[in-house]
């Protein structure tokens, strides 16, 4: 709490006018919680839905949840611009490699090319992606490559500025053998607190379960998001 | 993270620092403070056991974070203040009063110092009190978490903490939260301290890592 009070005393020195609100020149960026969670037949993946630039919100219902293949999605978390651009040449790179293939692609292949883009341009980019979802082989599959490029299947996973809060609960309640509606509730209550102590997170949190079957997506909206204590 | 990775040399310039877990709560007819024992200069632990927990008055202690030579030299100056007080007025000293001389102490030299301490204890008129006391500021709380790896389980202590726990339940959710923390933080780490303070005075016990719980490890 402190640090982030006192970074914001030392902006204010350095603006012209204190009453002017500063989020012309800031960065869009989805400081955010993302989340995903696997289970025996698919993945749980969520996410909350704050744009912001600077303080302005410039989005507060945003879909962070991006389609790459039919059963495969992307969480993004830092700079919208580039997690857009990322999202977008690998969607088309994997579209072109499941028509050579003649089959639907792989989870881990989505993963790594990613990695292979976060990797190369580190330096230039600030991404920091989930990958998750279900293919034939393996089944519901999560993966993260956070900052800096790496990639490391996990079976659950957390990013984005809120994520921190929420370590401790995550490591407390996951539990391995999860059914698909306990992992929707775990992923909900833990986007509901981290969306409650990260100002960067915030708005409605959106869920979807990815399958066999295909797709489910659901939005909880913030009134109906679970509560907790607040101290 | 994007900053290029220091030399070797800068390790001996780097500020000893207790970053750290604490945290301090409340129950009916006392409270439970706990920390790690962590205190690292850059990248190396020069003390892995260290008490952060440090008494103020015989039922009010403090517990210390950032920078351990600020928090300490406080914890000290406080201690002493509060004797002379306890004194001058002919009984135990008040929590609230404890928290007030720290807070004075914090607020002045706020540009200064660069240490949070979180102020809990017993006392007749109030029974168990938590006060947190960071930046200068004085807040009364049913329980408060403090230090670099507090960020980790702010998610855990929301979902878990509920009114009205019993000293037992207390002392477990204090040595969860510090177990989590410290699996997450790497500036904390080493062993648990925690310390009960009731009508009866304040027992201090210390877990040994191995004997903390464990959680799920992906």
């Amino acid at each position: 709490m402190a640090a982030y009070i006192a970074q914001n005393r030392v902006e204010m020195f350095s603006r012209s006018n204190d009453m002017v609100p500063n989020w012309e020149n800031q960065e869009v960026s989805t400081g955010t919680t993302i989340m995903a969670v696997e289970f025996d037949g698919g993945v749980v993946i969520g996410a909350d839905s704050r744009t912001t630039t600077g303080a302005y919100i410039a989005n507060r219902v945003t879909d962070k949840l991006t389609p790459i293949h039919d059963h495969i999605f992307c969480c993004r978390s830092g700079s919208a611009a580039d997690t857009q651009a990322i999202a977008d040449a690998v969607s088309y790179q994997l579209g072109f490699h499941s028509i050579e293939l003649d089959e639907p692609p792989l989870v881990q292949t989505a993963a790594n090319l990613f990695k292979q883009m976060c990797y190369r341009y580190r330096e230039e980019l600030m991404a920091g992606i989930i990958v998750a979802g279900w293919d034939k082989r393996r089944g519901g599959q999560v993966y993260t490559v956070p900052m800096g490029g790496m990639l490391v299947r996990q079976p659950v996973s957390v990013g984005g500025s809120g994520s921190s809060y929420i370590y401790g609960f995550v490591d407390s309640n996951y539990r391995t053998g999860m059914t698909k509606e306990e992992c929707l509730r775990f992923t909900a209550e833990a986007l509901a607190l981290a969306m409650e102590r990260d100002g960067s997170s915030g708005g409605v949190a959106r869920l979807a379960a990815i399958t066999e079957a295909g797709l489910e997506r659901t939005v909880i909206l913030g009134n109906q998001l679970p509560t907790f204590f607040n101290a | 993270m994007l900053e290029e990775s220091p030399s070797q040399l800068e390790g001996l310039s780097d500020e000893v620092k207790t970053g750290t877990t604490i945290i301090a709560i409340a129950f009916q007819g006392g409270v439970v403070l706990g920390s790690d024992s962590r205190v690292s200069a850059g990248e190396a632990v020069v003390n892995r056991v260290m008490n952060k927990l440090s008494p103020l008055h015989d039922k009010i202690y403090c517990a210390l974070s950032g920078s351990a030579a600020d928090a300490q030299t406080m914890a000290e100056i406080v201690n002493y203040q509060l004797d002379v007080h306890s004194i001058e007025v002919g009984e135990d000293p008040l929590v609230r009063s404890a928290a007030t001389l720290v807070k004075n102490i914090s607020y002045k030299y706020k540009e200064e110092l660069s240490a949070h301490l979180i102020v809990a204890g017993w006392d007749r008129r109030g029974g168990g009190q938590v006060y947190v006391t960071l930046d200068g500021l004085l807040s009364k709380q049913p329980f408060a978490i403090g230090g670099s790896g507090s960020s980790y389980i702010y998610g855990f202590v929301d979902a878990e903490y509920r009114k009205g726990m019993s000293r037992r339940e207390c002392q477990e959710f204090v040595v969860n939260a510090l177990t989590l923390a410290m699996g997450r933080d790497g500036s904390s780490g080493g062993v648990a301290y925690v310390v009960t303070i009731d009508q009866d005075g304040a027992e201090e016990k210390c877990i040994l890592g191995n004997k903390l719980p464990i959680f799920f490890d992906e």
